[in-house]
C-alpha cells in the first residue's frame, strides 16, 4: 500500500438535514488514493447517510465534495462509472446464478462481452467458486455470497469502492478472508471506503474516522488515535468518544 | 455503451420471469381456465330443469300442458305431487326448481268461464335462474293458449319478434372474454410490475441499480418492457382461445383492438410503478394491487355487474376505473365491429389516465430515490 499524496475523495463542510434533524453535521475530510479508509460510528451516528451522499444516492443539503475527481453536485454520472458500492444487504439476485449475477453487473457497468467473460472467469477462480458457477445465489452459503458481492461491486475496476458494513453477520473466518480481499483490492490501487462497527476491523484500516452524532470527532491512523486517547485498543478509543453523548442510539 | 447496459438489464428481467415457473404457469393457465369456465360452465341457458307438477285438475287440458312442457328439452319431471303440503318439501329437497300447479276443474273453467288458472312457483334462492325458468314455462303456456284460441275470433294481438343482435345466441362467453382479458392484463401489468420493483427495493438491489450508471428511466423501462411483452402474449392466447374454441367474433379491426390493448397495458403498468413507489415491500405491493386495483376492476368495471344498474354514486365512481372504459371499447370493437369513430372518446379518456399515472409514477419514483 503505497500512498501517493493524491486525494481521491475531498469533502468540505458537508451537511445533510432531514427536516429539523441534522444527520450529517458539517463534516470535512480527505481520503488518499489507494487508502483503506475506515468510517466508524455507532448506529445512527450518520455513517450511512454520509456514504449515501458520497455515492450519489442522496443529495447533500450543503457543502462541497469531490469523488474520484468529479464534482458530487454536477458530475454525478461520471462518479457512478468510477465507483463500486456494496450495501449492508449485499445486492445479489437470489434467483439468478453466480455467473448470471456477474454478467448482469458487468453489463450494467458497460463492460464489453469479451472483457466481461475474461473478468468473470478471473473473479470466479480468484474466489475459488468454480463449483458454484451455475448455482443460484439463494443456495450458496452467506460467507460466499458476501465475498462474491464484494468482487461483483468491483467488477468494473472502480477507482473507489464503498462498503457499508460489509461484514455484519458473518463468522470470523469469513471476515478474515473478506479483509484479505479488501487488501488485495487496495494493493491494486483501489481506494476502499469502509464502514464498520467491529472495532478490531478498524485496526486493519490505514486511517480511521470516528463519527459521533453527525460529526467527525477523530480522524487518524489507528496507532495515532490510540496514542492520542491513551488507549490500548480501538475499542477503548471508540468508547471514550461515543460515551459522553446520550443520543447515540437514534 | 448505453444500449449494452440496457439490454443487460432487460435480459436479467426476463431471467427473473422465466425462472419463476410457478408464476408463469399461473399467468398463462389462469386465462385459459377462466375462458374455458366461462365458455362451458357458466351459461344463462337452462336445460333439463327438474320440475314437480301438482295436478289438481286431472283433465285433458292439464295433461296436454304437462306433456308439452316435459317434451321440451328444458324440463324434466322429477316428481308428481299430491297435495299443496308437498310443495315445500319438494323445494327443500333441493332437486326441484319449479312447481307447476293446475287448479281444480281447469278444463271446465277454461271452456265455460274463459279463464283458467295455473300457478308457477319458482325457487328464488337463485333469482336469475328462477326468472329464466318461469319465463320459459310461460312461453310454452302462451303457445298453448294461442292454439286454444285458433278458430275462434282472435282478439287483437301484438306480435313481438325478438332478435338479439351482436350475440344472437346470448352466449355468456361473448360477454366475459373482454372482461377476462382485462383482468389478466391488469394482473400481469400492474401487479407483477409492482411486485417485481418492490422486490428490488426489499432486497436492496434497487439501491445497487441506482448507484450504477443506469439511468432511472432505464430501470423503469427495463422493468416495464418484459411485462408489456408478457401481457401482450397472454392477451393473444386469450383471444385465440376464445376465437377458435368458442367462436367469439372479432368484427372490428384487429389492429385497432391491439392498439387499445397496448394503451390499456401502458395505463396498468404506470399504475404498477405508482404502487411500487408507495409500497415498502412485496407483500404490501401485492395487497395494494389486490385491494386497490383488482377488486374495483372486477366490481366496478361492468365486467360482471352492469354499470347502468348500479346506484348513482357507484356509477360516478366507476368513471375513474380504467378497465371500465377498456371493457366497453373491447365489446364495441369485438362484438359490434365498431371503428375509430365510435371508440375515440373512450380512447381519449384512457390515454389521459395513462398520461396522468405515468407522470405521477415517474415523479414519485424520482422523489423516492433522491
Amino acid at each position: 500500500m503505497k500512498l501517493t499524496g493524491e486525494n481521491i475523495i475531498e469533502v468540505e463542510n458537508l451537511v445533510k438535514r432531514f427536516g429539523s434533524f441534522t444527520a450529517v453535521d458539517n463534516i470535512s475530510f480527505q481520503v488518499k488514493k489507494g487508502e483503506v479508509f475506515g468510517f466508524l460510528g455507532a448506529n445512527g451516528a450518520g455513517k450511512t447517510t454520509a456514504i449515501k451522499m458520497l455515492i450519489g444516492l442522496w443529495s447533500p443539503t450543503a457543502g462541497k465534495a469531490n469523488v474520484a475527481g468529479f464534482n458530487l453536485f454536477t458530475e454525478a454520472n461520471q462518479i457512478r462509472k468510477n465507483i463500486g458500492y456494496m450495501a449492508q444487504r449485499f445486492s445479489l439476485y437470489e434467483d439468478l446464478t453466480v455467473i448470471e449475477n456477474i454478467q448482469f453487473y458487468g453489463g450494467i457497468y458497460g463492460l464489453r462481452k469479451n472483457i466481461l467473460k475474461e473478468r468473470a472467469e478471473e473473479l470466479i477462480s480468484e474466489l475459488g467458486m468454480e463449483s458454484f458457477r451455475k448455482e443460484l445465489i439463494k443456495n450458496i452459503p452467506l460467507g460466499w455470497k458476501q465475498k462474491l458481492a464484494l468482487s461483483v461491486a468491483m467488477i468494473h475496476k472502480p477507482k473507489i469502492v464503498f462498503l457499508d458494513e460489509p461484514t455484519s453477520g458473518v463468522d470470523p473466518i469469513t471476515r478474515r478472508q473478506f479483509w484479505d480481499l479488501i487488501y488485495n483490492a487496495a494493493e491494486k490501487g483501489t481506494t476502499v471506503f469502509v464502514t464498520t462497527h467491529y472495532m478490531d476491523e478498524s485496526e486493519y484500516c490505514d486511517r480511521v474516522s470516528i463519527m459521533v452524532d453527525g460529526r467527525i470527532e477523530a480522524l487518524d491512523t489507528p496507532t495515532q488515535l490510540k496514542k492520542q486517547f491513551n488507549a490500548v485498543s480501538m475499542d477503548e478509543v471508540f468508547l471514550r468518544l461515543a460515551r459522553p453523548t446520550q443520543k447515540q442510539v437514534l | 455503451m448505453n444500449r449494452r447496459r440496457f439490454f443487460g438489464f432487460l435480459q436479467k428481467e426476463f431471467r427473473h420471469i422465466f425462472r419463476d415457473r410457478r408464476t408463469m404457469l399461473i399467468l398463462f393457465g389462469m386465462p385459459v381456465v377462466q375462458i374455458l369456465l366461462f365458455g362451458f360452465a357458466i351459461t344463462n341457458e337452462i336445460k333439463n330443469v327438474n320440475v314437480a307438477v301438482l295436478d289438481l285438475a286431472h283433465d285433458d287440458v292439464s295433461r296436454d300442458i304437462t306433456n308439452r312442457i316435459l317434451s321440451s328439452e328444458y324440463f324434466h319431471l322429477y316428481q308428481n305431487l299430491r297435495s299443496e303440503k308437498e310443495i315445500e318439501t319438494a323445494f327443500k329437497s333441493g332437486k326441484v326448481k319449479e312447481v307447476i300447479v293446475f287448479e281444480n276443474n281447469l278444463a271446465k273453467n277454461i271452456y265455460s268461464k274463459n279463464t283458467g288458472n295455473i300457478q308457477l312457483i319458482g325457487d328464488a334462492t337463485d333469482p336469475n335462474t328462477a326468472n329464466t325458468i318461469v319465463a320459459y314455462t310461460r312461453a310454452i303456456l302462451l303457445n298453448y293458449q294461442q292454439e286454444l284460441n285458433k278458430g275462434s275470433k282472435p282478439p287483437a294481438i301484438i306480435q313481438t319478434e325478438v332478435r338479439m343482435w351482436f350475440n344472437e345466441e346470448l352466449k355468456g362467453v361473448y360477454l366475459f372474454v373482454p372482461g377476462v382479458m382485462t383482468i389478466i392484463m391488469m394482473l400481469v401489468s400492474a401487479m407483477m410490475t409492482s411486485i417485481s420493483l418492490a422486490r428490488e427495493k426489499e432486497t436492496g438491489t434497487l439501491e445497487a441499480l441506482m448507484v450504477s450508471p443506469l439511468k432511472s428511466w432505464q430501470v423503469i423501462l427495463g422493468k416495464v418492457i418484459p411485462y408489456l411483452v408478457l401481457s401482450f402474449c397472454i392477451t393473444l392466447v386469450t383471444l385465440g382461445l376464445s376465437m377458435f374454441v368458442f367462436h367469439v367474433p372479432i368484427r372490428g379491426n384487429i389492429f385497432l383492438l391491439l392498439g387499445e390493448v397496448l394503451l390499456f397495458v401502458i395505463t396498468a403498468l404506470s399504475f404498477g410503478i405508482l404502487i411500487s413507489s408507495i409500497a415498502p415491500n412485496q407483500m404490501a405491493a401485492m395487497l395494494i394491487s389486490m385491494m386497490g386495483l383488482m377488486l374495483p376492476t372486477i366490481i366496478l368495471s361492468g365486467y360482471i355487474f352492469p354499470i347502468d344498474n348500479m346506484p348513482v354514486p357507484l356509477q360516478v365512481l366507476s368513471n375513474i376505473i380504467p378497465a371500465r372504459w377498456f371493457i366497453s371499447m373491447l365489446r364495441d370493437i369485438m362484438l359490434k365491429g365498431a371503428g375509430w369513430s365510435v371508440v375515440w372518446k373512450d380512447t381519449c379518456v384512457l390515454a389521459f389516465m395513462a398520461v396522468v399515472f405515468l407522470f405521477l409514477a415517474s415523479r414519485r419514483f424520482k422523489m423516492k430515490l433522491s
